[in-house]
């Protein structure tokens, strides 16, 4: 039997609900700022389709969403917060790495670092493509 | 319908499917995607796009809970990630090339056998052969069962054949953007011998990281619209929390009726929509 430690859990919890927590404060923030923006929003129909359409402009690469959440608009920061929730799982695995290589579990940190590299690939691939 | 009032609908629908997907292991996905195009009619790339975002939530919102009780096991969810993660990136490139009609009769299908199969297990704890790379691996370990107190220990089995169904289930995670945890739970509990309850709150501590592996793709192509993916993801944690507080609670033999009956019905809707077009 080989059981995880409990604080091993208890740091793997604390990760993933630190990161989320973050993500959602920050999304929630960049919502009211738009509709504060915006007050067109909480009547006009029109404005509508151009947010939920695939042609909608809003920002698509970690350069522009950065540039625009400091520059305070609204969308941008939302964006922000939701790279932050892609980002939670892959500090969650680089933590996992830690936690391995303290327990010199050879093995496992070979294994999490694997998907580590997979997970920063992706996202390298999608910046290139 | 306004900006404002659609947001607050989103935020509601979404809040429901993170409620079901959490307490089934099934990840909000297969519920939101449906839910934003068939009823709010939006476009289904951002409602792809807006889910991966809600399954990376739903995943580490619950998973938070599961790991902290216990329930999910770390070692068998960072081996099978390499499968989920391998497969996500590939689905998340056949999503350009493949056609979506050919793959929700395909998803349809493995959900359906998914279900049978399931069913038919039922009881029969039997025998598996332990081979010399699942040795390796240390992949058993025990949970507090919550109802009797025990503790129970396993031994998972046939990690290859894990690693490999993995692979299918990130595939179809990254192509539908879903968190395919009904693929993945069948793969634990069915092909592993995994408990029920272990391979739920461990298929939700892999969805996270499977979902993130195609969600970096999905967010430079433009499909992570933050006016959708914003009230999705408040809508889905919401529930996900929710849902977290009662899993527990629910008996092993009732979870799993509930699970096929789930995985039946979405399953037809799958075929129906592949055949249908």
């Amino acid at each position: 039997m080989s059981d995880e430690p409990r604080w091993v859990d208890r740091l793997i919890s604390y990760v993933l609900r630190g990161g989320v927590t973050i993500s959602v404060i920050v999304v929630l923030a960049g919502l009211i700022i738009t509709f504060a923006h915006h007050r067109e929003y909480f009547r006009s129909r029109p404005a509508l389709g151009a947010l939920t359409n695939p042609g909608a402009s809003y920002p698509s690469t970690i350069g522009a969403v950065i540039e625009g959440a400091r520059e305070g608009r609204g969308q941008a920061i939302v964006s922000l917060g939701l790279l932050l929730l892609i980002a939670t799982p892959v500090a969650r695995v680089a933590v996992s790495i830690a936690v391995f290589v303290i327990e010199r579990d050879r093995l496992y940190v070979v294994i999490t670092a694997v998907v580590l590299a997979l997970l920063l690939l992706s996202f390298v691939l999608g910046a290139s493509g | 319908m306004t900006p404002l009032l659609f947001v607050l609908t989103v935020a509601l629908v979404s809040l429901l499917a993170g409620f079901l997907g959490s307490l089934l292991g099934l990840g909000g996905g297969m519920i939101v995607v449906p839910a934003l195009t068939l009823l709010l009619h939006i476009d289904i790339r951002l409602a792809i796009g807006a889910s991966i975002i809600s399954v990376i939530a739903t995943s580490s919102g619950a998973a938070a809970a599961y790991v902290r009780d216990g329930l999910a096991n770390l070692r068998v969810a960072m081996f099978l990630e390499i499968g989920t993660t391998l497969g996500a990136i590939t689905g998340a490139y056949l999503a350009g090339i493949v056609h979506q009609r050919f793959l929700y009769i395909l998803f349809g299908l493995v959900l359906g056998y998914s279900a049978m199969a399931m069913l038919r297990r039922r009881r029969v704890a039997e025998e598996r052969e332990i081979g010399p790379l699942t040795m390796r691996l240390k992949l058993g370990a025990s949970y507090v069962d919550e109802k009797s107190g025990q503790a129970i220990a396993y031994q998972p089995a046939h990690a290859s054949i894990g690693l490999f169904l993995m692979y299918i289930a990130g595939s179809v995670s990254g192509l539908l953007g879903i968190g395919s945890g009904a693929l993945k739970v069948p793969a634990m509990d069915l092909a592993m011998g995994l408990p029920i309850k272990v391979s739920t709150a461990t298929s939700n501590f892999m969805i996270g990281v499977t979902a993130a592996a195609s969600a970096g793709l999905y967010f430079t192509r433009g499909q992570i619209d933050p006016f959708i993916a914003a009230p999705v993801a408040a809508g889905v944690l919401a529930g996900a929390f929710l849902g977290s507080r009662i899993l527990g609670r629910v008996t092993s033999r009732s979870l799993r009726v509930t699970f096929v009956i789930v995985l039946v019905v979405v399953s037809l809707q799958m075929l129906l929509k592949g055949v249908r077009g």
